[in-house]
């Protein structure tokens, strides 16, 4: 007799844990307010990242095309993989002399893993992250970007 | 021949077969080379190196603040309490005592990592039993804590926030609220949590009573974190060895005896509870002050050795650093928790069912690229 109760019982428990569960399921089956999915590639237009997220190293610059890399080489020290190389070159100032300028910031997006020492340690602050994540291309070349823009030049004040 | 022919499967004798590397249920890349005997498990061996990439050998020729970008990647759920380790165990060799607000931010993050990684542990597991909704259901309350790190961070689970002397940045102003937010939403959703699998009728049976591992066993296979102390085994690094703020808050360590893998889901479930009251402790309290110590451009460490231990999601991780007086360290070894905890397999999944051996070792929480770094 008491065997049969035990086993009717546990027929019992386990049914009852089953609907336990499926009442969690089904109560959001009623609640859609609670779905949290969003249609990506539609919502394009409206999705707004946190201002701190990492998708690039970008270079910013002024309304009269100028940043704030001096080329001092930092940046290029602090990466671990080699993701940036600073290609340098000497110009003359007004005055007359020599002085080191950047020719080319290159930045090898397919190598950063978004560590953020280069921008934490640029004396400068010419670097930034950008906001830009869609970065699948067709061709491994075009993840070598170079930051500075074509005839862009030092920002007046930045040494 | 005739003997072959007249005989059945089970009385044939043990067959090997594979599980893995490419096995949804092992997580990663890991072989598992099973030695069978019907269905039942004489013995596993696990084959491990398809992950490997030489992250220890890869830290001796970079600077010690470069290295936290390679800690991320090693268990890359508990990302940040692994870069933590490293920046203990720096600071400890420079005795640079890192600011309060350092030490509140670093715990509260932890803490939160160590919920987002059950959570996510939650839902694999479920997954493995059979019980897809759990995936969901995990991966979207991850999603909150994530979306915490995103705005602090930047990075999600790649985090690399830590730095030798203090943080990279400062809080979000909006850290604070989007923490508590969580944690009053989570603190309705975890009973739902039990609800859907922890009084399930069917987890009940696939997981009471299988791969029993004793205390003894624990301490002798070197197993610690959840797994351990659901044997009893009290090896918490956070209690006993407290770093950061956790020697200014309560913690409860949460401790079973039966070893088997129910106790070792519930000791994880009771762990999400017992990180949100320490963040609870921790959030309201966070001093004002810097968040980094000025440290000099280039981070040299005087000769000698250093050890550093802390509790990550899985168990306790060591960093061990040997240090030459360069830029670089001579030799780091990183005692990694899954890699111990992978090796009481063989042990307790002996006479299970090889449909078992996937709910043992969900149980022991098992991240590939720690295990072969």
């Amino acid at each position: 007799m008491k065997s049969i109760l035990k086993y009717f019982s546990e027929i019992f428990y386990g049914v009852k844990s089953l609907l336990g569960g499926m009442r969690v399921t089904g109560s959001y089956f009623f609640r859609p307010s609670t779905i949290v999915t969003q249609k990506y590639p539609e919502n394009r237009d409206s999705l707004v990242m946190f201002d701190r997220f990492k998708g690039e190293v970008v270079m910013p610059h002024n309304e009269k095309n100028e940043h704030k890399c001096t080329g001092c080489g930092i940046c290029e020290i602090n990466c671990p993989n080699g993701t940036i190389e600073i290609i340098s070159k000497m110009v003359e100032t007004e005055d007359g002399k020599k002085k080191k300028a950047i020719d080319k910031h290159i930045y090898r997006l397919g190598m950063c893993t978004f560590c953020g020492l280069c921008v934490k340690t640029c004396p400068s602050n010419a670097l930034a992250f950008g906001q830009e994540f869609e970065h699948a291309v067709f061709d491994r070349s075009e993840l070598i970007k170079v930051l500075n823009q074509p005839g862009s030049q030092l920002e007046k004040g930045v040494e | 021949m005739e003997n072959v022919l007249n005989s059945t499967v089970e009385e044939q004798q043990e067959y090997i077969i594979n599980m893995g590397p490419q096995h949804p249920s092992t997580h990663g890349v890991l072989r598992l080379v099973l030695s069978l005997k019907g269905e039942t498990v004489l013995s596993v061996e696990p084959h491990i190196g398809y992950i490997h990439r030489g992250i220890e050998k890869m830290c001796e020729s970079i600077t010690y603040p470069q290295i936290i970008h390679l800690t991320d990647r090693m268990d890359y759920l508990s990302a940040h309490i692994n870069n933590e380790a490293v920046c203990l165990a720096v600071e400890k060799a420079l005795d640079v005592e890192v600011p309060e607000r350092v030490k509140y931010i670093r715990t509260i993050m932890a803490e939160l990592t160590r919920i987002q990684s059950h959570q996510l542990w939650w839902a694999s597991f479920g997954m493995d039993l059979g019980a897809l909704t759990c995936f969901f259901y995990g991966l979207r309350d991850r999603e909150k804590i994530l979306d915490i790190f995103e705005e602090t961070t930047g990075g999600r689970m790649i985090v690399s926030y830590n730095c030798p002397g203090g943080l990279m940045y400062d809080i979000h102003p909006n850290f604070q609220t989007r923490v508590k937010e969580f944690i009053s939403y989570f603190r309705k959703i975890l009973p739902e949590y039990n609800q859907l699998l922890t009084d399930n009728v069917i987890f009940h049976e696939r997981s009471k009573g299988m791969g029993v591992l004793t205390r003894e066993d624990a301490i002798a296979f070197g197993i610690t974190g959840p797994s351990a102390r659901a044997s009893g085994f009290s090896c918490d690094v956070r209690k006993h060895e407290p770093y950061s703020a956790y020697d200014k808050v309560k913690i409860n360590e949460i401790m079973y005896s039966a070893g088997d893998t129910f106790h070792r889901y519930t000791a994880r479930i009771d762990e999400m509870w017992e990180s949100m009251n320490i963040i609870e402790q921790l959030i309201d309290n966070i001093p004002e002050g810097p968040f980094f110590v000025k440290m000099k451009p280039v981070v040299k460490l005087p000769e000698g050795e250093y050890y550093q231990r802390v509790e990550t999601a899985r168990g306790e991780l060591g960093v061990y650093i040997i240090s030459d007086g360069n830029k670089n360290p001579y030799r780091i070894k990183f005692r990694s928790p899954n890699f111990s905890n992978l090796w009481v397999m063989n042990h307790i999944s002996k006479g299970n069912k090889i449909a078992d051996l996937v709910a043992i070792s969900g149980s022991l929480d098992l991240v590939i690229p720690d295990i072969d770094r």
